[in-house]
């Protein structure tokens, strides 16, 4: 069950680095957007799959910060590049 | 073959799988042409990935505390996962990225999905 663990781990490690290489690749930063979001969703999994590999299950609670903490991310950088600033509301200035 | 080795293979199975979807996902992220095929790998990797890696985990455990918290990501994953990546696909296209196929299309061809 160890092994199996490990490939998981080492099958989400490629993942993440393939998405890290589209983050800092990406051609429009909507890609990068994509590049992190599936970046941040992986590390979930695997900050998950480490608490079972290590036996330590009260890692768990890292993860599922983490997976709520990512999204709201994602939203906060897509409002930043829409609206050049966080403070203004979308509907004042539509350009 | 008790049922705890059954849920070992099946666990192992899932976890597996859902490690080569993942793997799957990652490349489909990297050499898709567009931002928006981009989106479309990398969020079903997103969606199917978790499942199979977190159900795989579930069947690990059984029935405990830990079950539901391992329920909770799961569901916070399923639900927040689609929905960024639908805010993505907006803002991208509210900033005037256009779909690969959108221009051939612009001259009278018929739609490359129809």
């Amino acid at each position: 069950m160890e092994a199996v663990l490990l490939g998981t781990i080492l099958a989400v490690f490629t993942t993440m680095a393939l998405a890290l290489w589209r983050a800092l690749a990406g051609p429009s930063v909507y890609d990068t957007i994509v590049g992190v979001n599936a970046f941040g969703t992986k590390t979930v999994l695997l900050v998950a799959l480490i608490s079972f590999f290590t036996g330590h299950h009260d890692l768990i609670d890292v993860a599922l910060v983490y997976a709520l903490i990512n999204f709201i991310a994602v939203i906060a950088v897509l409002k930043l590049v829409r609206q050049r600033d966080l403070a203004t509301s979308g509907a004042s200035r539509e350009r | 073959m008790s049922v705890e080795v059954i849920t070992q293979v099946i666990s192992a199975l899932m976890l597996g799988v859902g490690g080569v979807f993942a793997m799957i996902g990652g490349i489909g992220l990297v050499r898709f042409p567009d931002v928006f095929t981009r989106l479309h790998a990398g969020s079903i990797a997103d969606t199917l990935a978790p499942l199979l890696i977190i159900g795989g985990l579930i069947l690990l455990v059984g029935f405990d505390l830990l079950t539901f918290k391992l329920l909770a990501i799961l569901f916070f994953l399923l639900f927040t996962t689609p929905a960024a990546s639908h805010a993505t696909a907006r803002a991208a296209i509210a900033a005037g990225l256009k779909p690969l196929g959108d221009d051939t299309r612009a001259q009278g061809d018929s739609s490359s999905n129809t």
